[in-house]
């Protein structure tokens, strides 16, 4: 194998060097992001996690090319976020699942491979394929309504996977869902993550959530939003949900916490 | 089958405080035709030099050939008399001058449907029509339909169109601005996190459209639907006057006035009430079945 290879393997799936973004609102400029600055290789989980208006959402939108930055570089498989985007380089989940209720499950997973023009049998195959991933197979026929909360979202992360980009873009998915869904969803994640190797960013509120999914997590501090901390977590790949017991989670947990306090002052 | 009947369950217990209500509006309706026709009576009376006890004068002024303010008998009795009693080719009968209204209400409704949809896509896609269009369509309802009916009819009819179209035309003009209103209510009714989805899939604004806007407008639009087909009915009974009261219920409501026909024009009135209760009801059901249908009711 040659060094070229190598490098080009661990090359940054995402790579953003001095970004800035400034909105202008009436009660003066807002630094929603100040000079921020990171890699994120292929396969990784990395949390983003901070108190509101610390930038962690806006990170991932200018990422998404939701939000342009006003200052710095974003690359995302080594294109500009719109490339990237037009490429359909990744999947997007939102907070709320936002499953169209006059469609059904099947139709709601399928709605952005009818966007990108597959055909109705590669359709069909590929719906049934993710809906078995996040294990709601057999609820291609039900409405929205059908479901609950939790299944709802498994169903919107089931449409983010269908087209088979290799980021996941996750925007507080599980923040409307109670703490036992919550938990549930959490482990089936990681389940899904080791299966598909997809490079996740995944922005969070929660401190347990963010320790117990993440090989990186990326600490965040308001006013203006930038980044405080990155710590590489040590804790295995392999993790029960009894993981949150151990020392080791504890003290990763404890750091994280420090990071969020010492961007408070 | 436990649902259906709570339905009809639910059904009956309203039409006991229904046929109250009804059975109250009637009373005040004949108080007021005593009322309002005792005068005439009692006129005639004194003309004729005879003293009516008050049970002749109520029986007078509840069988009068033109009282002031016609008994719901009176208007009853006419009602069937020109429909079941007169073959509806008749132009005496109120189904032909009611379908005559009515074909004209139904043509203005669908073009005011597309023509209000039309510019409803055109104002929540364009900019300029955003800011230039809607300060002209409120304009446009601000004038009195009254004032520019005989003016469409006149101008209409010197071109050489006459008959349905003209009516259409008014019909149009009053059930378009309620669709467009609505429509751009619901065409705008995807939150920002829906058209932030569309855009990370990278969806043209034709899929977009199509596949997220015209969806979720649909409640709006029923319910502009069931506001703008009862102005279309007034509009095609408005349009009716000026053309000298050839047919219609229009012209059913002008020539009863021309020649004091009171129980006439209240029998033309309850009918085009009635039929506009129908249109509203059958838009009323077609948006309860198609939403159903959607998941959206």
């Amino acid at each position: 194998m040659s060094s070229v290879a190598v490098e080009e393997s661990t090359a940054p799936v995402i790579s953003a060097s001095g970004l800035s973004l400034t909105f202008e609102t009436r009660d003066g400029p807002v630094h929603a992001l100040k000079d921020v600055s990171l890699d994120i290789a292929p396969g990784e989980f990395v949390s983003f996690i901070g108190p509101s208006g610390c930038g962690k959402t806006t990170f991932l939108r200018v990422v998404a090319d939701l939000e342009q930055p006003t200052g710095g570089t974003v690359s995302v498989n080594g294109m500009s976020p719109e490339e990237a985007r037009r490429a359909r380089a990744y999947g997007y989940v939102f907070q709320a699942a936002g499953l169209y209720p006059w469609r059904t499950i099947g139709g709601n997973v399928g709605l952005p491979l009818e966007i990108m023009g597959y055909s109705k049998a590669e359709r069909a195959e590929r719906v049934a394929r993710v809906l078995e991933l996040v294990e709601l197979s057999g609820f291609a026929g039900k409405f929205p309504w059908q479901l609950s909360g939790g299944m709802q979202q498994r169903a919107s992360i089931a449409r983010a996977l269908a087209f088979d980009a290799d980021i996941l873009l996750m925007d507080e998915p599980f923040g409307a869902l109670d703490e036992i869904v919550r938990d549930r969803l959490n482990e089936e994640l990681l389940a899904l993550w080791a299966r598909t190797g997809k490079t996740t960013l995944f922005v969070t509120h929660s401190i347990p959530e963010a320790v117990y999914l993440s090989t990186k997590i990326v600490v965040m501090s308001p006013r203006p939003g930038r980044v405080t901390d990155v710590i590489e977590s040590p804790l295995p790949k392999e993790r029960p949900l009894d993981i949150r017991d151990t020392s080791e989670f504890i003290a990763v947990a404890h750091r994280v916490r420090e990071g969020l306090r010492a961007g408070h002052e | 089958m436990a649902l259906c009947r709570w339905r009809v369950m639910r059904g009956l217990a309203s039409l006991g405080p229904v046929s109250v209500v009804v059975l109250v509006l009637f009373g005040f309706w004949y108080l007021a035709a005593v009322w309002l026709n005792a005068d005439w009576a009692r006129d005639k009376a004194a003309r004729a030099d005879v003293e009516l006890s008050f049970s002749e004068l109520v029986a007078d002024t509840l069988s009068q050939d033109k009282p002031k303010l016609p008994a719901p008998h009176q208007v009853a009795v006419e009602i069937w008399e020109t429909t079941a009693e007169k073959k509806v080719t008749s132009k005496r009968s109120l189904v032909y001058h009611g379908w005559i209204t009515l074909s004209a209400t139904l043509l203005g409704f669908g073009m005011g449907t597309v023509l209000g949809i039309l510019l409803a896509i055109g104002i929540v896609h364009n900019r300029a029509m955003n800011n230039s269009v809607m300060p002209w369509l409120i304009t446009s309802q601000t004038i009195p339909i009254l004032a520019i009916a005989p003016m469409i009819i006149v101008v209409l009819n010197s071109v050489g169109l006459s008959g349905l179209l003209p009516k259409a035309l008014i019909s149009t003009y009053l059930s378009f601005f309620p669709v467009a209103v609505g429509m751009v209510k619901g065409l705008r009714s995807p939150d920002a996190m829906q058209l932030d989805q569309m855009r990370t899939w990278s969806a043209s604004a034709a899929q977009t459209f199509w596949k997220l806007r015209w969806p979720s407008s649909m409640p709006y639009l029923f319910t502009s639907l069931k506001i703008g087909v009862a102005a279309s009915l007034v509009g095609a009974i408005v349009g009716e006057l000026p053309t000298g009261a050839v047919a219609g219920l229009g012209a059913r409501l002008l020539a009863g006035s021309y020649y004091g026909q009171t129980v006439q024009i209240w029998s033309a009135l309850i009918s085009a009430a009635v039929l506009a209760a129908c249109l509203v009801g059958i838009v009323g059901v077609v948006q309860r079945v198609t939403l159903r249908r959607m998941g959206m009711a």
